[in-house]
């Protein structure tokens, strides 16, 4: 298959479902105030990035800095619960009084969704980055810490065998074996995680944050500009997109020595 | 080099699931004279494993000691080269990296275990094949990989568990023919586990015959062979006669035991 063909069959459906959108929304069966057309989402988006006709009003050429410090807070809270996601995950599915003291608490705090905390968040952290950034860590944190956990508890014990009997001490078991071995269980969970960031962020920007892509989606609602709504949806969509692509792109890397015995290596 | 002893090993395996122990070993002592080649031959399930488990320092003893070269066992090490029933290589690694995999650990340079790994890759046959990665290896070849990766160790014992079940005769025998020049060459005391009678004669000085479960040492063989052994000869065929009778006995005996 060509790689034409290729990127017209990824294509097919978003195109297909914009293009019954436009005509649907074009047809007045609605206001087309409460259902901009696509074309309409475009315009108004095109100028919040370029500023070229002021039709997003105040937002007007300001959507890199919104989705900047959106993306930043994401980065920095994704970023604390990797670290300590892994490095808990890794104590808790290694060592069984850790995983006796600490375990218990985790599953009581896990239920708990990440939204919850908002009110607790703003009073201790108040309005500004750092409660979105705590939000972000939470959400991100439970998946990376269950997957850890669980890719070090279903490494094959054979090889911790094989690396004992060369030598290895309990800490360069750890890292030459344990977390080689629990790295595909890790990605998944980092995958899982950057997903549940991204949401916890634009709902830390609505409530709790006067800046970022959700801080604007919720501003454009009380505003009635529903265009400027569905620009800042798309806009979190294809930021997400493109993190989860470049996690992937980490994700294969690192595990290159899986080409050749897994089910995903069949796609050419 | 180093000898091993066992003294009076029992062991009992707990089953708490089942609420049952199983006494997988009854009271074995038997000692290995350095640069021996012993060859511990039974029927499976019959505690090989176990045994060497217990020499490599993976298993403990229920009771009873372990000795290599005079120093108990506490535990697994680099003194102690295992080649396991399972190759057990690490699927990350390319092949040169697992058979340097020991050299890593002692924190050398990528440079140096590159050129350390290759002497033991060219003992193997593996040339060529350096830069793959367990995945992309066949059974025979992953198996040559865990050799090489003991031998780097330039232990005193090797320990080996039915390193050869798994490969196809032609290539069982090459590597037969290879393990014993390198025992004779590195002048290291091999224990290898095997249930093939052929392949205990042919490759052991000694050759232990085990009784099924519990596992105890039904015979000890000496064996005064020459090398290479040649498995048509009259003597070759006279050990092979004995060793199967003693089998044999033993399988009655089990039925006759299963049956009362
Ligand atoms: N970790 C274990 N826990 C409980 N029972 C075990 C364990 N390892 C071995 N056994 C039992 O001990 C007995 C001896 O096992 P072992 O693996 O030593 O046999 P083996 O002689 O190596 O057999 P094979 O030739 O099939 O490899 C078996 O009955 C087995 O069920
Ligand atoms: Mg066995």
């Amino acid at each position: 298959m060509t790689a034409l063909t290729k990127s017209w069959e990824r294509l097919a459906v978003p195109l297909f479902i914009l293009a019954a959108w436009e005509v649907f929304s074009r047809s007045g069966v609605l206001p087309q105030a409460l259902l901009p057309a696509p074309s309409v989402v475009l315009h108004t988006w095109a100028d919040w990035i370029t500023g070229f006709d002021e039709s997003s009003q105040a937002n007007s050429g300001r959507w890199l800095a919104d989705a900047l410090s959106s993306a930043l807070r994401v980065a920095a809270g994704y970023a604390i619960a990797a670290v300590s996601g892994v490095a808990l995950g890794i104590a808790i599915g290694w060592w069984r009084w850790v995983e006796r003291t600490v375990e218990p608490t985790i599953q009581m705090l896990r239920p708990v969704p990440p939204v919850s905390w908002i009110p607790l968040a703003i009073i201790w952290f108040g309005i500004a980055n750092k409660p979105a950034i705590f939000l972000v860590f939470l959400g991100a944190f439970f998946p990376i810490l269950m997957n850890t956990i669980h890719g070090v508890k279903t490494a094959d014990r054979n090889l911790i065998r094989a690396a004992s009997m060369m030598g290895a001490t309990e800490q360069q078991l750890l890292r030459h074996v344990v977390f080689p071995a629990a790295l595909p269980s890790i990605f998944a969970g980092l995958r899982i995680g950057i997903g549940a960031a991204w949401m916890l962020t634009v709902t830390a920007e609505m409530v709790a944050v006067k800046s970022g892509l959700g801080y604007v989606l919720w501003d454009s609602y009380y505003f009635l500009r529903y265009d400027l709504v569905l620009a800042a949806m798309a806009s979190i969509g294809l930021l997400g997109f493109a993190t989860d692509g470049a996690i992937k792109l980490l994700m294969s890397a690192a595990l290159h020595w899986q080409h050749g015995s897994t089910l995903q290596s069949r796609e050419g | 080099m180093a000898s091993i002893d066992l003294q009076n090993i029992t062991k009992i395996y707990r089953d708490a699931k089942r609420k049952r122990d199983l006494l997988a070993i009854d009271d074995v002592s038997l000692s290995v004279q350095p640069n021996e080649f012993l060859c511990l031959l039974g029927s499976s399930g019959c505690g090989k494993s176990t045994l060497l488990n217990m020499i490599a320092g993976f298993e403990k003893p229920t009771t009873g000691t372990v000795t290599v070269g005079g120093k108990p066992v506490g535990g697994p090490g680099a003194d102690r080269g295992m080649v396991f029933q399972q190759a057990n290589l690490m699927p990350w690694l390319p092949v040169w990296e697992n058979v340097a995999f020991h050299l890593r650990l002692k924190g050398w340079r990528k440079a140096d275990r590159r050129s350390a790994a290759q002497e033991y890759i060219d003992m193997v046959g593996l040339r060529g094949f350096e830069n793959h990665y367990p995945a992309e290896l066949s059974g025979g070849m992953s198996q040559r990989v865990g050799i090489a990766r003991a031998l780097l160790l330039n232990p005193q014992v090797i320990l080996m568990d039915e390193p050869f079940a798994a490969l196809d005769a032609q290539t069982k025998m090459d590597m037969q023919e290879e393990l014993v020049a390198i025992w004779q060459k590195q002048r290291c005391t091999v224990v290898f586990v095997t249930h093939s009678v052929d392949e205990a004669l042919v490759l052991g000085t000694r050759v232990a015959v085990m009784t099924s479960r519990p596992g105890r040492i039904r015979e000890l063989i000496d064996l005064d062979l020459p090398r290479p052994r040649d498995i048509t000869s009259p003597r070759f065929n006279d050990h092979k006669r004995h060793i199967l009778n003693l089998i044999r006995e033993e399988g009655m005996q089990q039925r006759s035991v299963a049956a009362a």
